[in-house]
């Protein structure tokens, strides 16, 4: 029997060193663990230890009714609430066979929007300065907090939403939301163009992403990777394009594809598509319609059918899905979460292997990981 | 020349020129000077990273978060003082006094301002070597030991990886740095830091403007040699958790902060004066510029305060760069060294050399 991460691929001998990355440290982005063999600097082997935020989130589901599961999924990518929560309702809605108003739709789009270019500001944030630029940070909480505080009026939190249910929406759009995001998609490009001001150009930023963790897009597929590492390799799946949900089929917008799959592409893109959710984001807010915001429902909800439903989004790191069993209770069966950060994660070792100790921190960031999700 | 002349009479001249004066200038320069500087650089820095980060920096503690880094040295100083278990006691102790007792030293040789016009009066400096310019040098080159010794004793992987790291780097960064120095020191013909200026006064020209490439090689391997921001890499966070002083805490954290802060106030005087006529006002020979001298203030305070304003500049370059650049990688910036630096500083040698022969 092997220790995780020991004796299977290298033998440890005088030359290599074994470095406990984590849990405890600044750039694993919450509490993911690396184990590394390192030779020097240059790491020869890499082994993720996760659970240490393991809630059982799964099980809970199994506790509650359908209706009142939605705050858990808050908890699971607790920066991309928003994008958790349509995931989760939209399975139920599938296994209940809800049909949403359109009006509810739009404003689920547009919270999932707004949610993406969120998630990448935090994503930038923390990349640009595990790479060592320390400003970007600023800049990019700069602009989330606008985009929190939209958040905040629309439902009352900025963080854990909790802003979706089964049927449609909670709360309409309160008296000049609507004017308050029109400015920020108006403005947000000119900041876009600030971040890439410090860093798209920078020749020290180029030095430390180009090249580094070249994920090839085979390799990719095969490890059931998706979001805009999958697209960094240049493959075009993008769920908000093949399978349109909500209001993502009405409205324009384009899939940006990298080419060379290595972590400055996955950065180009990332900005690239904040960029698009604004385009998105101006299209929906024209195009919003009056109406309705929760479908008719009976007051009290029996169970659903006996089955099964799978429900899958794009959200911001790749694709969420919730594979819902039912067996007739109120409640599920069984509920199982398909996490981006997760599968994502499990290509960390594949990239990292003969890096340096400083690309491993770039190679985090680029995979966008909450341990939140990967725990759950 | 009443009090000054009448202490050199009290307790003698012998005495007064050969102990009391450089000691009161050590007492002056380092504890009205120097660490009263690096405690509020870093608050400057601090304030300037705010600014340019859009938020407001420390404003709890006194008005502008003046009384900051009093607070911040009061709450070091008390802190407790751990040692790790497993470390090795001697070195780790050691360590940071290696940092930062050469880096103060230094200051010794490094002129503020002019010396006395008649002999025997106030020199604004502590001493002037004839070999200088090397003992700055020689002095700049210890730290590392500080450095190496502290990551090694701390008995910890990220403080050994921050050890290597800096030992590296700061080797090959003393490289082009010592040969940048040399281009400098052919122009000005002598090592003493004093002659240094003057000969910049007597050609009319700063040395920045014919060792451009010279003072370009000396700065950024200084920034290297400070493990300053682009440079970082010794203590990068995000990647080695504190490097070398991951283990330290308290007051001996506090001394390697302090070696940090006063190398690159060092870096920065050195570069004043090598490349920046040191003391004297921007074009000291241009009678039309005369009222740059401040010739109200007492001799000698305006030498201080042109120095002070250029040295303020690197500091704030410092400080700049922290708030736009990322980090290097640690085999680019080896790269960066021995490929270009190295080579380039040698050119610049060789064309200095020819110039100065052919005229």
């Amino acid at each position: 029997m092997t220790e995780p991460g020991g004796g299977a691929h290298t033998l440890f001998d005088l030359k290599e060193m074994e470095l406990n990355f984590g849990p405890q440290h600044p750039s694993t982005h919450g509490v993911l663990r690396l184990k590394l063999k390192v030779d020097g600097e240059r790491i020869v082997d890499c082994y993720p230890i996760i659970g240490y935020l393991h809630r059982g989130t799964e099980k809970l589901f199994e506790l509650n009714p359908y209706f009142q599961n939605v705050p858990h999924t808050d908890r699971m990518d607790y920066v991309a609430a928003a994008t958790n929560n349509l995931a989760y309702v939209g399975a139920v809605e599938k296994l209940f066979g809800i049909q949403v108003p359109p009006r509810a739709s739009y404003i689920r789009t547009i919270l999932c929007e707004l949610q993406r270019i969120s998630s990448h500001l935090l994503w930038l944030a923390t990349h640009a300065i595990d790479i060592g630029a320390m400003t970007p940070f600023f800049y990019c909480f700069r602009e989330r907090e606008i985009i929190l505080d939209l958040f905040e009026e629309y439902c009352g939190a900025r963080l854990t939403l909790n802003c979706m249910r089964p049927g449609g929406q909670p709360f309409d759009l309160t008296v000049g939301w609507e004017q308050r995001c029109r400015d920020f998609v108006a403005d947000f490009p000119s900041k876009i163009a600030e971040y890439e001001g410090l860093l798209t150009d920078n020749r020290i930023w180029k030095k430390r992403t180009v090249g580094i963790g070249v994920l090839d897009p085979d390799v990719a597929l095969d490890y059931g990777i998706t979001g805009p590492l999958l697209r960094g390799s240049g493959v075009d799946w993008d769920l908000r394009k093949v399978h349109p949900y909500e209001a993502y089929g009405d409205v324009e917008f384009d899939v940006p594809l990298g080419r060379n799959g290595d972590t400055y592409d996955r950065y180009i893109i990332r900005m690239e598509e904040m960029r698009q959710s604004c385009r998105i984001l101006d299209q929906c807010l024209d195009k919003l319609p009056g109406g309705k915001i929760m479908a008719h429902k009976p007051r009290v909800m029996k169970g659903p059918k006996v089955g099964e439903a799978y429900y899958a989004i794009e959200a911001p790191k790749g694709e969420i899905g919730f594979y819902i069993v039912s067996d007739g209770k109120p409640g599920p069966y069984r509920c199982r979460v398909r996490p981006p950060s997760f599968m994502n994660l499990q290509i960390v070792p594949e990239m990292a292997k003969n890096h340096l100790l400083a690309d491993l921190v770039a190679i985090i960031g680029t995979t966008d990981i909450v341990l939140g999700e990967v725990d759950r | 020349m009443g009090p000054l002349q009448s202490v050199v009479d009290f307790v003698g001249p012998e005495l007064y020129y050969w102990a009391l004066s450089p000691a009161i200038k050590i007492a002056v320069l380092l504890f009205a000077g120097i660490l009263p500087l690096i405690t509020y650089l870093v608050l400057a820095e601090r304030k300037i990273l705010g600014f340019i980060q859009v938020r407001v920096g420390p404003n709890r503690v006194g008005p502008w978060g003046l009384l900051q880094p009093i607070a911040d040295v009061m709450k070091l100083l008390v802190k407790e003082d751990v040692i790790p278990n497993r470390a090795i006691r001697w070195a780790f102790i050691l360590a940071p006094c290696l940092v930062v007792g050469p880096a103060l030293v230094i200051f010794a040789v490094i002129p503020v301002g002019p010396p006395s016009a008649e002999p025997g009066g106030l020199d604004l400096f502590v001493t002037d070597v004839n070999v200088g310019l090397l003992f700055v040098v020689a002095m700049a080159t210890i730290a590392v030991y500080g450095l190496i010794l502290g990551g090694w004793s701390s008995n910890s992987k990220f403080s050994l990886l921050g050890g290597l790291r800096s030992a590296a780097q700061m080797i090959s960064y003393e490289v082009p740095q010592g040969l940048a120095i040399v281009a400098a020191l052919l122009l000005a013909g002598s090592m003493s830091m004093v002659d240094i200026v003057e000969a910049q006064k007597n050609s009319g020209l700063w040395f920045v403007f014919p060792q451009i490439v010279g003072f370009f090689i000396y700065f950024v391997a200084g920034v290297a040699e400070s493990n300053r921001n682009p440079f970082d890499l010794p203590e990068a966070e995000s990647e080695l958790v504190a490097g070398y002083h991951t283990e330290y805490s308290g007051m001996r954290f506090a001394l390697f902060f302090l070696g940090e802060y006063a190398n690159m106030i060092v870096i920065s005087a050195v570069a004043v004066t090598l490349f920046f006529g040191g003391w004297y006002r921007p074009f000291p020979n241009v009678e039309a510029l005369a009222f740059l001298d401040l010739s109200f203030l007492p001799a000698g305070l305006a030498g201080v305060i042109w120095f002070s304003l250029k040295v303020f500049v690197f500091l704030f370059t410092y400080i700049w760069f922290r708030g736009t650049f990322p980090r290097y990688r640690f085999d680019q910036l080896m790269d960066l060294g021995w490929k270009w630096m190295i080579p380039l500083s040698l050119l610049n040698i060789f064309f200095t050399a020819l110039i100065k022969l052919l005229l």
